[in-house]
């Protein structure tokens, strides 16, 4: 419709996801790879759930009715599992990665797994954020009918869908950057989980991203549906936050800029 | 193909030996002995470590021998010198040729460790260029009418694809293909035997003659194409003399010489065009059967001992030359650390070109930039051990492969019925292909197909993406619903 919206839709959803890639990321070249191989992990499971849906769609004949609202519901259910289970895969793969590199060379710091955990959770939200959102981008720079084709504009200022259009795409915007984020904190939390054998934090992350998934069934009441999301993101960040080591009183010099980083730079004492 | 591109390194302990054997003269630029000298300038570290090795390279048929020879003697203990000297009976340009290092006393393991660490680093400029170019690529077919109009076809795509039956537009797609293919097979026979020929003067005229064409003639159109969808007016003088400059500062960068990111970028913009050329013109099926046997093609002519392009580039390595740089994306990067005495001449030494006067016509050091042929010899024995001196060689893409990954993304992008995450998918895939291609670089040191990974991928990705991820991401996105 207007650049202004395509650009304030696009810089909301993934702003925050760029700032993190192009400060943290960008500069080391190995990170990239490993963003890159997340995003690649969560596009094969997607691939996965994608050929489960269509193969119970196609066992069902494609009977139209409420039997294909049940199997989209089954089909989301069972396409977070997969991703959770692709999570996995990376996690095994990178262990095994970081194996191989420490035996080659134990003097060479390779990444620590809290960053691979970090960068994969990045990786992953990314793509699932760019997947979910890139189309409705793209239409907002079109004749403004997001997913409706081949009617007028005009049709729409008369009927008044034009609010929906735009509730749906704000819904949109919103649930992409969290996310975006959501995945960042469960990348942490489950490699975390996994490092310390912690199977219950791997439990917890499966939940949520399922309670998540499902939140976004009671549509089209968006407000309960994104608030609730951003809260159970707020406190997974929080869990995310006190697993990568973070603590009250680390979080206290880093705000009063007299942490060490800060201090070192500045050749202050605290 | 990938490979490693060449540089002229030599470990760093003969440096001091040939001084003393008064090989490091004063540089006489154009004979291999002044280029032996600048090569050895190059390393003083004791830390030398083969290049090829850090940086994903490696091996040309003689100098495995070489690496092999050199590890032997120096685990052995002999002096670096001796070997140095059996080989000094045999052609200088022996010596100029990258031998691989088996520094004293440093563990195999050392090497692979530098080469995973620079590994990154090279995957990452070689993930550049292509995604500029795919990005540039599908900007375009996204934005501009004209590249996924139809408008005919190609002379070497002769059948139709407008019959009814999906029979016999199959049929039509596959003998499509088979012509295609075997005019390029024909083409880089045709190539390799002028090569072997030494018809040197003939391929530099066709390489000239198919980049004017492609810096003037597709530029002209592109850009009218381009004016015409944003409704911008251009009078033909300025017009002319825009595509004037474009395209003859473009032929100065890749046939001779120019800033290296001058070239990178004039070598990534021609790949567009052509890119965007085959995009319009070959019809949709006959595209993707195209994309699948040339990675086949490249698959054979790369890894059997008899492919033209493996023997293309066997010959260039014998005769010590670098590939054509028209037809070679060159990433080569070069930077030293810590070396404190020695930066210019190091520097220079290692973006030496080739002697123009050692071959017919210069053509051959434009894959490295060109630094001037200034340079002092090094001091003697000048403590560079605890130095750490990093020297980056960068990775040779041909500029074939930068064409079909685009002409797949684009594909997928005019195809993909208004769909961006079916570019997208293609796009992860032949990146990954692409960093699977450097790892297996890296493990086997030679010349590799880079298109049979990253095509396979690519046309996986896009079918499975086109036919089973869209309907699931549109049902989703329909009921507003999450994964």
């Amino acid at each position: 419709m207007t650049a202004a919206v395509f650009f304030g839709c696009a810089f909301i959803a993934f702003g925050p996801a760029l700032a993190l890639y192009i400060f943290t990321i960008a500069t080391e070249p190995l990170r990239v790879i490993f963003l890159i191989i997340g995003a690649f992990f969560w596009l094969v499971s997607l691939l996965f759930s994608s050929l489960f849906w269509f193969m119970a769609r196609t066992i069902t004949d494609n009977k139209d009715g409420p039997i294909q609202k049940y199997l989209l519901i089954l089909g989301v259910l069972v396409s977070v599992l997969i991703q959770e289970m692709f999570r996995f895969m990376y996690y095994k793969l990178l262990k095994k990665a970081s194996e191989g590199l420490k035996s080659i060379n134990p003097d060479e710091t390779a990444p620590s797994m809290r960053l691979l955990a970090y960068v994969s959770g990045l990786g992953f939200g990314i793509m699932s954020g760019v997947f979910a959102f890139v189309n409705t981008l793209s239409d907002s720079l079109g004749p403004g009918t997001v997913g409706i084709h081949g009617d007028s504009p005009q049709f729409f200022l008369n009927s008044g869908a034009y609010p929906l259009i735009e509730k749906t795409r704000l819904n949109k915007t919103f649930m992409t950057l969290v996310i975006i984020l959501l995945h960042v904190f469960w990348g942490i939390i489950f490699f975390d989980g996994c490092e310390k054998k912690k199977w219950s934090a791997l439990l917890v992350v499966l939940l949520t991203h399922l309670l998540v998934s499902a939140l976004t069934f009671i549509s089209p009441h968006y407000g309960i549906n994104l608030v609730s999301t951003y809260i159970i993101m707020v406190l997974m960040g929080i869990w995310a936050f006190f697993v990568a080591g973070g603590s009250c009183r680390s979080l206290k010099f880093c705000l009063l800029c007299q942490d060490k980083d800060f201090l070192l730079f500045n050749q202050r004492s605290r | 193909m990938i490979f490693p591109s060449r540089d002229f390194k030599v470990l760093s302990g003969f440096s001091s030996d040939l001084e003393a054997r008064g090989v490091l003269c004063s540089p006489e630029p154009g004979t291999s002995q002044g280029r032996a000298m600048l090569t050895f300038m190059a390393s003083d570290s004791e830390e030398e470590v083969c290049d090829e090795r850090t940086s994903l390279m490696s091996a040309e048929s003689p100098p495995p021998r070489c690496c092999q020879e050199a590890r032997q003697g120096l685990e052995d203990g002999e002096n670096a010198a001796q070997w140095r000297s059996q080989d000094s009976e045999e052609d200088l340009d022996d010596a100029d040729r990258y031998v691989c290092s088996g520094v004293p006393g440093q563990p195999l393991g050392l090497e692979e460790e530098l080469t995973l660490k620079y590994g990154a680093k090279h995957v990452i400029m070689l993930f550049v260029p292509v995604t500029l170019c795919m990005i540039v690529v599908v900007a375009t077919i996204k934005s501009v009418r004209f590249y996924t109009e139809k408008n005919g076809q190609l002379i070497y795509t002769p059948f139709t694809e407008d019959t009814p039956s999906v029979g016999q537009r199959l049929l039509n797609s596959v003998l499509n293909t088979l012509i295609m293919i075997s005019v390029i097979v024909a083409m880089t026979i045709f190539l390799v035997v002028l090569y072997k020929y030494r018809c040197y003067k003939f391929i530099h005229g066709w390489l000239i003659m198919s980049s004017l064409m492609l810096l003037f003639l597709f530029t002209y159109i592109y850009l009218g194409e381009v004016l015409k969808t944003y409704n911008v007016a251009m009078d033909y003088p300025t017009l002319f003399l825009t595509v004037w400059n474009f395209g003859a500062v473009g032929m100065v960068c890749i046939h001779w010489k120019g800033p290296l990111v001058l070239q990178q970028a004039y070598l990534i913009m021609i790949s567009a065009l052509m890119a965007l050329v085959f995009i319009k013109y070959l019809p949709e099926w006959s595209a993707w059967v195209i994309l699948g046997a040339i990675s086949v093609y490249d698959l054979v002519a790369v890894l059997c001992p008899k492919g033209p392009l493996r023997m293309l580039v066997e010959t260039a390595q014998e005769r010590n030359e670098p590939i054509f740089p028209a037809l070679i994306y060159s990433s080569a990067m070069v930077w030293t650390v810590g070396m404190a005495k020695l930066d210019p001449s190091s520097q220079g030494a290692l973006q030496l070109p080739y002697d123009p006067e050692m071959e017919e016509d210069s053509y051959d050091s434009f894959g490295e930039p060109s630094y001037p042929e200034v340079f002092e010899p090094p001091l003697p024995g000048s403590p560079e051990g605890e130095l750490e001196e990093e020297e980056e060689r960068g990775v040779k893409l041909g500029l074939g492969d930068f064409i079909f990954y685009s002409v797949l993304v684009g594909k997928a992008a005019a195809t993909g019925s208004g769909d961006w995450n079916t570019t997208l998918a293609c796009f992860v895939a032949i990146l990954i292909g692409l960093c699977l291609t450097l790892l297996l670089l890296a493990v086997f040191k030679k010349a590799l197909p880079a298109l049979p990974i990253s095509i396979t991928f690519g046309l996986i990705f896009y079918f499975s993406t086109d036919n089973l991820v869209r309907p699931f991401m549109d049902t989703l996105a329909s009921h507003q619903l999450y994964i």
